[in-house]
């Protein structure tokens, strides 16, 4: 926006309110505020006078104060920061950075942590049973193969063995008599 | 260890899911953070597209046929390192055993790398960012002293992240959110490499493929920063007087050697677990190109972000100095613009020069801005981290940047462990009942508790000793004994038959001539210009010393005597494995050829074994 008259005259309320704001006393004008050696810059000196004592100047000391309790407020009132609203010879005060209580790091490094710790559990316990898996499976191979060993020894066929009604042994029944006649 | 040992078909050996894993892993191990924080540096000093010229060269006549070499090895005699060269002759079984050992000395030191990566990223999510602002003073009236007078960035990276001693031989405290990190970095290589090959194959389609999404996404961000192209051109414009100069080709195989990562014993694993009948060259041919290429592509995002840093400092420098002239001239607002700038200094200048003269204004000039490279950790977390800070959405920027800087470590820790557990497996240092888990679960914990020596104050200059010195001359000689032992000893007619066996084709005579002299002589010639150069000055380090009169600039130091020790033994340790093992085997059959029932060990063949 263009530095004309109607924003002068913002300056000038600004700076009343501000020292009506420090001093607390409802006197201060904008009459009160005066402007000078204005350039193309749009760089001024200014002073505030005081009209309840004479028109004397109010001491530059508590004109700074005052800008530096309102500064935010005179900020906002001309959309600008205290980098492109300069007044010189009053340093602005850092803010400190906003710091919350737990560090965002940690919090990060929680999450990254526990999603790890949890991978490799995960992956040492499906390993573990993929051993036990395996060993069962060795073990019941083996089983089968004593089994069949043990058929192939005897040289007989254990499923025929395993009929429950058992066999008949053709040399003992010659005839269909299982029992001894009387 | 004789090679009687005919290896059957069904040797029970862990395999690869598919051919895409196997290149995958090899291509995530030689893709490393040299590809991104050194190729770039080189290109740029080296006179921009005039360094190519010895790079592809260095690449046709070292990289590919070393990388080719190695693969069919592995391939072959499907063992890790140690076993492979023992099978070759008991007498180059200490080539093995140096790969070893530089295999560990370069997992210590570069999962403290990532370690670092993994703090910044970590670090990525907070807004504003923690490297952008300076914190105050005690008595909140300004900001930090040291940070003040250096940057913000670099007070982040120094004392925030390292917090650093001025000196080597102060060792400092241990840093505890360093030593987090570590834990968590060791943590996930566990998890990785839980299982071998069979836990990292399916990790590296995703650390693998990862950075080249990311790399494309920022290519695309870094082309539209404005001063991209101003970056570009003066990474690519080719400078060809800087090829006369042999610290240019020096440099160029250098780079190709260690960006292939190539004597370390990993591809020889790598290659291990294939199948016996597989076409090894064009996987070599693959990976080397695959290399390069990822190179050439990582520099153009880097050097768009560098041109974009330059510019925006020039411009930074530019308009500090309009502010003061227009405030001192009460001009009005925007009466000097960048445009015009020159134009008015010359007015003023000539009119109003002692004005002038007081307001001492800095002299603003892009090609000095230019002119600042940097390469390795100080490119990704100095100059870096303050690009960043100046693009839109820098959190995204920051997470992005930093994931992809630790997948492309990662994968290359991937092969750095598989170079260390594959031949203790081979060597059964634990029972065969004891489950793999626990091995790699001991190699993960002791790596990790001697790597905590590197979260001290002076950790980073020991990192800096073990990357000059572990992990440089040594793998030289590696390779250097690798290439003469594999030609001469184990014969090139052996060998080629071997290759033609397990590829299907002839041997052509670019591997032939490659093999026997061109890669032999050019390692010999590195070798010796790499410690000529070495050998001219004494060893010195930069500390970083906020009472140093010059701060912020790092003040020289000379290493102590004893850590000037210490670097020798780093290097002379793998190396002297060689004859040390040749020797001890010597000193074996000598007493052995006493023995009457001494059975010479039977000549071994790739493919007799395996036919």
């Amino acid at each position: 926006y263009a530095w004309d008259a109607n924003e002068e005259y913002l300056f000038k309320a600004m700076m009343a309110f501000a020292m009506r704001r420090y001093s607390s006393k409802s006197t201060t004008q904008i009459s009160n505020v005066l402007l000078c050696n204005v350039t193309d810059r749009v760089s001024f000196w200014f002073v505030v006078t005081d009209s309840s004592k004479n028109v004397t100047t109010v001491p530059g000391s508590e004109v700074e104060a005052a800008i530096r309790m309102n500064r935010n407020r005179i900020n906002s009132a001309f959309l600008l920061s205290d980098k492109t609203l300069q007044f010189l010879k009053i340093t602005s005060t850092i803010s400190p950075p906003v710091e919350p209580s737990t560090p965002v790091w940690l919090i990060v490094f929680g999450v990254v942590l526990c999603l790890i710790v949890a991978g490799i559990v995960f992956l040492i316990f499906s390993g573990i049973q993929k051993h036990k898996k395996k060993n069962k499976e060795a073990t019941e191979r083996e089983n089968l193969e004593e089994k069949v060993e043990v058929t192939l020894e005897n040289g007989i066929p254990c499923e025929a063995l395993d009929l429950k009604t058992g066999r008949i042994n053709g040399v003992f029944a010659a005839d269909d008599e299982r029992f001894t006649s009387l | 260890l004789s090679a009687a040992a005919e290896i059957p078909k069904e040797d029970g050996r862990p395999q690869w899911d598919n051919k895409f894993q196997y290149l995958l892993s090899c291509i995530g191990f030689a893709v490393g953070l040299g590809n991104v924080w050194r190729f770039p540096y080189l290109c740029q000093i080296h006179g921009g597209g005039a360094f190519l010229i010895p790079y592809f060269i260095a690449l046709l006549f070292e990289g590919i046929p070393l990388l080719h070499l190695e693969l069919a090895l592995g391939q072959c005699l499907r063992k890790g390192s140690i076993g492979a060269w023992n099978t070759i002759s008991p007498y180059l079984g200490g080539i093995g055993v140096g790969s070893w050992v530089v295999s560990i000395l370069v997992s210590l030191y570069y999962n403290t790398v990532l370690t670092w990566v993994m703090w910044y990223f970590i670090n990525s999510f907070q807004e504003p960012l923690p490297w952008s602002v300076c914190p105050l003073n005690e008595n909140r009236t300004g900001f930090n002293e040291e940070c003040y007078e250096s940057t913000a960035v670099n007070y982040f990276w120094y004392r925030k992240t390292l917090n650093i001693t001025p000196d080597i031989a102060e060792s400092g405290t241990l840093q505890w959110w360093l030593i987090l990190c570590l834990a968590t970095c060791w943590a996930i290589v566990y998890l990785c490499t839980i299982r071998g090959i069979e836990t990292t194959g399916k990790a590296i389609y995703v650390t693998a493929i990862f950075p080249y999404l990311v790399l494309t996404i920022f290519l695309i961000q870094g082309l539209t920063l404005p001063g991209a192209t101003e970056g570009l051109i003066y990474l690519f414009t080719p400078n060809l007087n800087t090829l006369k100069n042999p610290r240019v080709w020096l440099d160029a195989a250098t780079q190709i050697f260690f960006s292939l990562s190539l004597a370390f014993g990993g591809l020889i694993a790598f290659a291990s677990y294939n199948p016996t009948k597989n076409d090894c060259e064009k996987d070599a041919v693959t990976v080397a190109i695959v290399n390069s290429m990822t190179s050439l592509y990582a520099s153009i995002p880097v050097f768009s972000v560098l041109g974009f840093k330059a510019t925006t400092a020039y411009w930074d420098c530019l308009d500090r100095n309009i502010i003061s002239i227009i405030n001192e001239f009460d001009l009005p607002e925007e009466s000097i613009m960048r445009q015009n700038y020159t134009s008015w200094i010359s007015f003023l200048n000539s009119s109003y020069p002692e004005k002038i003269s007081v307001l001492k204004l800095k002299s603003c000039d892009l090609q000095e801005f230019l002119d600042q490279s940097v390469s390795g950790t100080g490119l990704a977390f100095i100059v870096f981290t303050q690009a960043i800070i100046l693009m839109p959405g820098s959190q995204a920027w920051a997470i992005l940047f930093f994931i992809m800087l630790f997948s492309l470590g990662l994968s290359s820790m991937f092969g750095n462990i598989e170079g260390v557990f594959t031949p203790l497996l081979e060597l059964q240092i634990i029972p065969k009942s004891a489950p793999k888990e626990l091995l790699s679960g001991i190699i993960c914990l002791i790596s990790f508790l001697i790597a905590l020596c590197f979260t001290l104050g002076s950790g980073s200059y020991w990192i800096d000793i073990f990357d000059r010195y572990a992990a440089s001359v040594p793998l030289l000689v590696i390779a250097f004994f690798e290439v003469i032992g594999v030609m001469y000893i184990y014969k090139i007619k052996r060998f080629s038959k071997d290759v033609e066996w397990m590829t299907g084709r002839k041997l052509s005579i670019y591997w032939q001539i490659t093999w026997r002299f061109m890669s032999p002589l050019l390692l010999l010639i590195v070798f010796l210009a790499f410690v000529t150069l070495q050998m001219q000055k004494p060893p010195s380090y930069t500390a970083w010393n906020p009472k140093y009169e010059g701060f912020p600039m790092k003040e020289e130091k000379v290493y102590p005597p004893w850590v000037q020790a210490i670097c020798v033994l780093l290097a002379a340790l793998p190396c002297v494995c060689v004859p040390l093992v040749a020797l001890f085997h010597l000193v074996k059959q000598k007493r052995r050829s006493k023995d009457p029932s001494f059975v010479l060990p039977e000549v071994f063949s790739c493919q007799g074994a395996n036919s």
